[in-house]
């Protein structure tokens, strides 16, 4: 199992970011962190884990938090839960605020992984239970090493500190560090990129998430795109920009196991592999999410869950009940399959037979995919490969997953 | 603009006798005081109002007409307000209007009525206002309007001045010999210049200038005015209580509870709950449930005289039985029916097809009972190979088109496939053995599909329109220029006043159908404006073109083309369909097509890539609502071949550039 604190605040706005996230001078840090403490406890009861697989610290920008919230936090989960000492313990950082001393401070804290990154999302921790667990730390690494780039995002760094904060990173979580490289920016070149990356990849430690900025509604970046102001990335540039990086980050050793994310030397982000797998995740903090079954209260389904969004809200729900669970959705065994498909064919290993024999007892692989249909057309047009060791995409439906999802769950609906 | 010339002969009869207490009394639901005589209290039953006490003498009935945003559903509201039909409030906006699509688009679809009660000089009068649209579409349910009529009041924007429409409509009531009362509206605008438009009026109308009433609907100012010139101006209906029953039926709407309500213009006799009626038309009988007035909303009387206008209940449940334009008779007492109206002439038809099959009935009675409400809709059965199903059906153009696709969606919940409008087209035919199969040698062609190849024609016939466009003359080369692109020929050119150049030009109908309307309002910024009437048909040089889809044709995008305009028309629907197809994981070839011949071509590359980036424990439900939204949308999609098109996509490339 995998839990996922959320910190949701940052220190300003990003132009391009949606999440859950709020700028507030004075964050009442003693309040957040009892809050987050013991929602973490009484979700972990809820679920009846027994142990912990890894952590990850995302959200608005928990790099902002302080080391003793992480520490705290940390403890609560393995105080109610098995968290053994290799387990995966990401944060998320970002570049301005993860000086030396702070990374070091975190170390202590019991992060043991960072992810450096560009979007970062509503900060919370994830706890990913599951047969080993262990909790994860990322820090935030440059999206770009461009300065022109960061101010256009609207990122409160410059390249060179974004350089600094990495450099300094994988001095403390040396082969631990992940860095979140951006792409599709309203104006830049193919060359651009090529030569922005080529940069990243001399300054990168074992793990690389790429992403195509993507443009949410009320972000400032989004509005002057589609005020005219800003370009729009043209379809086909952006999938040369896609095809170019997956192509320098392979050449270059890295193994491209998820849609957005790379690494070598077996430096995948095991909490993030959880997620796509489908495994339990219990989501804590602010506007988190989380799938598991609450065991701890006699329930055999497995369940989509979410907290409060609103940090002041999300406490006093804590305070009162020990949880700001807002909203709980058991899902359908349809429902679950539906996402073991969506997320599992995200990776480079898809949808194992076994992984599937385990949301769906009777009815295999083959028996939904296997018989004519859309999945079979698919796999004559080359996007999709079912075999032996069970159902992925191809190196070109990948690039395309989104274009064959709608044609498969027509198909698996009709089982 | 015939047929309501007979409908003014049709009151042509002097009504002789009246009853005598009438005139002096106040309608009782509108009296303050003691002042209504005993009869009509007494009268006054669980019916309602007692009508008898307007005779004929004391009787006006008039519509309003304009062009359109000229201020006629103002000036209607405020007449509302001033007889006391509806109470004044800030709120009245387009009371007549009720249609849901009628207050969103601001303009009037369906003709309204309602009675005013109005006291001039001493004398109750009740004042039948009949509201009239103001889009050229919809002239025909004008003309409808006016032969319940025997004067309108013309309303002219003081800023704007004379416009095409304006024109249109004062022919129509010249020629039906209505009184015309001319009213120059928004006269507390900035620019407002009535004297200039009391000039035009002059010059164009023959309406001498002390003749004009300036006023301000939305004030208020001078509408008192107005409803005097009504009485004066305007002759009582002529005709007789003391006749039979002889009723027009000129609107009739569908209740789905009370079932067909009938708006009818007594020309003779009275009408009351219990009376045995037959219709001439159908010569079916009935029993009278309900007679009443509407102000504007039905409100039930003890009977209806000679000379008014309301509305009758008589128990017609079949959509078919209230035929507008039929005469009402008593029972044993039958009259020579009225001329009845000519069928409004559809000016453009499309095919009509079910979204899914299984909704096949559903529509079939959605389009009995709208077309119940709309009768200048025509309808056919048809059927495609691709679209299964359906009907062809005629509108009298294509923001009438638009509206009753938004009524069906709006009134009826229904969703359908509209194919491209086209026009009638006609073919003189010189194959005998097609002669035989059609058992004529002249055939109108309403479906591209059954388009009949040059071999076996001897000649192609278009409808032809002759429009009127009034414009400032700064605009005059654009126009000349858009009509000359429009194969339109010039006809006439009228300096209207110094500044105002008013033209005519023949137009092949086609060449007007979709998008002339906005093309010349964009290059006159909007000051130019359009209207037209039907001036038979010319020979033309016609030929069918399909789009095709990797070379499947796209059975609701065939369309009859101008062989002078093919490439373009194929280029532009080429470029357009591009923009509306989703891209998918294949290459896909759009054409447009002249028999084998290729004569435009598009190309919409595959997707290579299409993957959303970032996918973790975040918001996972909203995304798999996302696809399955998609998965379900892929169910409705049109395939044509394996290309997937959405259901809206081809409407969308119809559609005017402007909604682009």
């Amino acid at each position: 199992s995998a839990p996922c604190p959320q910190w949701p605040y940052c220190r300003k706005r990003c132009s391009y970011c949606n999440f859950n996230k709020y700028v507030v001078p004075v964050v009442d840090e003693a309040s957040m962190r009892a809050c987050l403490v013991r929602e973490a406890r009484t979700l972990l009861r809820l679920s009846q884990v027994q142990s912990i697989t890894s952590v990850f610290f995302g959200g608005g920008t928990p790099s902002l938090a302080s080391p003793r919230t992480i520490a705290a936090v940390l403890e609560a989960v393995a105080g109610a839960a098995h968290l053994p000492a290799g387990a995966e313990v990401t944060l998320e950082a970002n570049p301005s605020s993860a000086g030396t001393p702070r990374l070091a401070g975190f170390r202590a804290a019991g992060i043991n992984r960072l992810s450096i990154g560009v979007q970062v999302r509503g900060a919370s921790p994830v706890l990913s239970p599951a047969a080993p667990c262990a909790p994860t730390a990322t820090v935030l690494p440059p999206q770009s090493l461009d300065d022109a780039e960061l101010r256009l995002l609207g990122r409160g760094h410059t390249a060179a500190e974004a350089r600094g904060s990495v450099e300094a990173a994988r001095g403390l979580f040396p082969g631990q560090t992940s860095i979140d490289l951006l792409f599709g920016l309203p104006g830049q070149s193919l060359g651009a990129w090529a030569r922005g990356l080529e940069a990243a990849l001399g300054l990168c430690d074992n793990h690389v998430s790429l992403y195509q900025l993507t443009l949410e509604r009320g972000t400032a970046l989004a509005a002057q795109v589609w005020g005219g102001t800003l370009p729009v990335p043209p379809q086909d540039l952006l999938a040369d920009m896609y095809q170019t990086a997956r192509a320098m980050l392979v050449a270059t050793g890295f193994r491209h196991y998820e849609v957005s994310n790379f690494a070598k030397k077996g430096a995948l982000s095991t909490h993030n592999l959880s997620y796509w797998r489908a495994e339990q995740y219990i989501g804590v903090g602010p506007g988190a999410h989380g799938r598991f079954v609450p065991q701890g209260e006699g329930g055999h389904s497995r369940e989509a869950r979410v907290q409060t969004l609103e940090p002041d809200a999300w406490m006093r729900e804590v305070q009162s009940r020990g949880h700001g669970t807002r909203r709980r959705v058991v899902l359908s065994p349809l429902e679950q399959l539906e996402e073991v498909l969506a997320l599992g064919l995200r990776t480079d290993e898809g949808i194992t037979h076994e992984r599937w024999r385990h949301f769906s007892p009777h009815l295999s692989l083959e028996a939904v995919f296997g018989v004519p249909g859309e999945a079979k057309d698919l796999q004559q047009q080359g996007w999709l490969v079912l075999d032996r060791s069970g159902l992925r995409c191809t190196w070109e439906g990948l690039a395309l997953l989104d274009s064959l999802l709608p044609d498969l769950l027509c198909q698996l609906q009709r089982r | 603009m015939a047929l309501a010339g007979r409908t003014a002969m049709w009151w042509a009869r002097l009504r002789s006798a009246c009853p005598a207490a009438a005139p002096l009394c106040i309608p009782p639901w509108l009296s303050a005081g003691p002042g209504a005589c005993e009869r009509l209290y007494s009268s006054r039953g669980k019916e309602g109002s007692d009508m008898s006490m307007y005779p004929v003498e004391s009787i006006r009935n008039f519509s309003i007409i304009a062009h359109v945003d000229h201020g006629k559903s103002t000036l209607a509201d405020r007449l509302l307000e001033i007889t006391g039909t509806i109470a004044k409030t800030d709120r009245n906006k387009q009371v007549l209007d009720k249609l849901q699509v009628e207050r969103e688009r601001g303009i009037t679809v369906k003709a309204q009525s309602a009675s005013l009660f109005y006291s001039h000089e001493g004398v109750n009068y009740l004042l039948n206002l009949i509201d009239t649209p103001g889009h050229v579409d919809f002239s025909y349910e004008v003309s409808r309007s006016l032969s319940a009529c025997q004067g309108v009041i013309l309303v002219v924007d003081a800023n704007e001045g004379i416009q095409a429409q304006t024109v249109a409509n004062f022919y129509l009531a010249f020629e039906a010999q209505l009184a015309i009362i001319p009213v120059i509206n928004k006269i507390d605008l900035k620019n407002a210049d009535p004297e200039r438009v009391e000039k035009q009026i002059e010059k164009l109308f023959d309406i001498p200038i002390d003749e004009c009433v300036r006023i301000s609907a939305k004030q208020g100012t001078n509408v008192e005015k107005v409803l005097q010139k009504v009485i004066e101006k305007i002759p009582p209906p002529p005709c007789n209580t003391a006749d039979p029953l002889k009723a027009l039926v000129f609107d009739s709407t569908f209740d789905h509870y009370r079932g067909v309500i009938a708006n009818i213009a007594l020309f003779g006799g009275e009408i009351q709950k219990g009376h045995k009626i037959v219709s001439a038309h159908t010569k079916k009988r009935y029993e009278v449930n309900e007679v009443g007035i509407l102000t504007p909303n039905e409100q039930p009387t003890h009977k209806l005289y000679a000379g008014q206008v309301g509305y009758l209940i008589a128990g017609m449940k079949e959509v078919t039985e209230a035929q507008i334009g039929d005469t009402l008779f008593l029972y044993k007492q039958p009259v020579e029916p009225l001329p009845g109206f000519k069928s409004a002439k559809p000016m453009v038809f499309a095919g009509m097809y079910p979204a899914d099959q299984t909704e096949y009935n559903n529509l079939k009675s959605a389009l009995e009972r709208l077309t119940l409400n709309d009768s200048s809709v025509t309808v056919h059965r048809d059927s495609s190979l691709a679209l299964g199903a359906g009907w062809r059906l005629g509108f009298l153009g294509l923001l009438h088109m638009e509206v009753f696709n938004q009524r069906l969606e709006q009134e009826y919940n229904m969703s359908v496939i509209l194919t491209a409008p086209t026009v009638p087209y006609k073919a003189i035919l010189s194959s005998a053995k097609l002669i035989k199969e059609y058992g004529k040698a002249e055939i109108t062609i309403i479906n591209p599909a059954q388009f009949p190849d040059k071999l076996s024609v001897s000649e192609y016939l278009e409808p032809t329109v002759l429009g009127t466009i009034v414009t400032p003359h700064e605009y005059i080369g654009k126009i000349i220029a858009l009509c000359q692109d429009r194969r339109a020929v010039q006809k006439d050119m009228l300096y209207i006043d110094e500044h105002r150049v008013m033209l005519k030009y023949l137009f092949p109908l086609n060449e007007i159908v979709v998008d002339f309307y906005d093309a010349l309002k964009s290059l006159s910024s909007g000051y130019a404006s359009f209207d037209y009437e039907d001036a038979g048909y010319q020979a033309a040089d016609l030929i069918k073109m399909d789009i095709l889809l990797n070379g499947n044709p796209v059975e609701e995008l065939a369309t009859i083309v101008h062989n002078d305009k093919a490439y373009a028309t194929g280029k532009f629907l080429c470029e357009r369909l591009k923009d509306a197809i989703p891209r998918q994981l294949f290459e896909i070839a759009i054409q447009a097509a002249i028999g084998k011949k290729i004569i435009a071509r598009e190309t919409l590359k595959a997707y290579r890539k299409n993957v959303v980036a970032k996918c973790y424990g975040g918001d996972i439900t909203r995304r798999m609502k996302l696809l399955k939204r998609q998965a379900e949308g892929k169910k409705l999609m049109r395939k044509i071949g394996n290309v997937e098109v959405p259901r809206d996509a081809f409407i969308r490339v119809l559609k005017r550039q402007t909604d682009k």
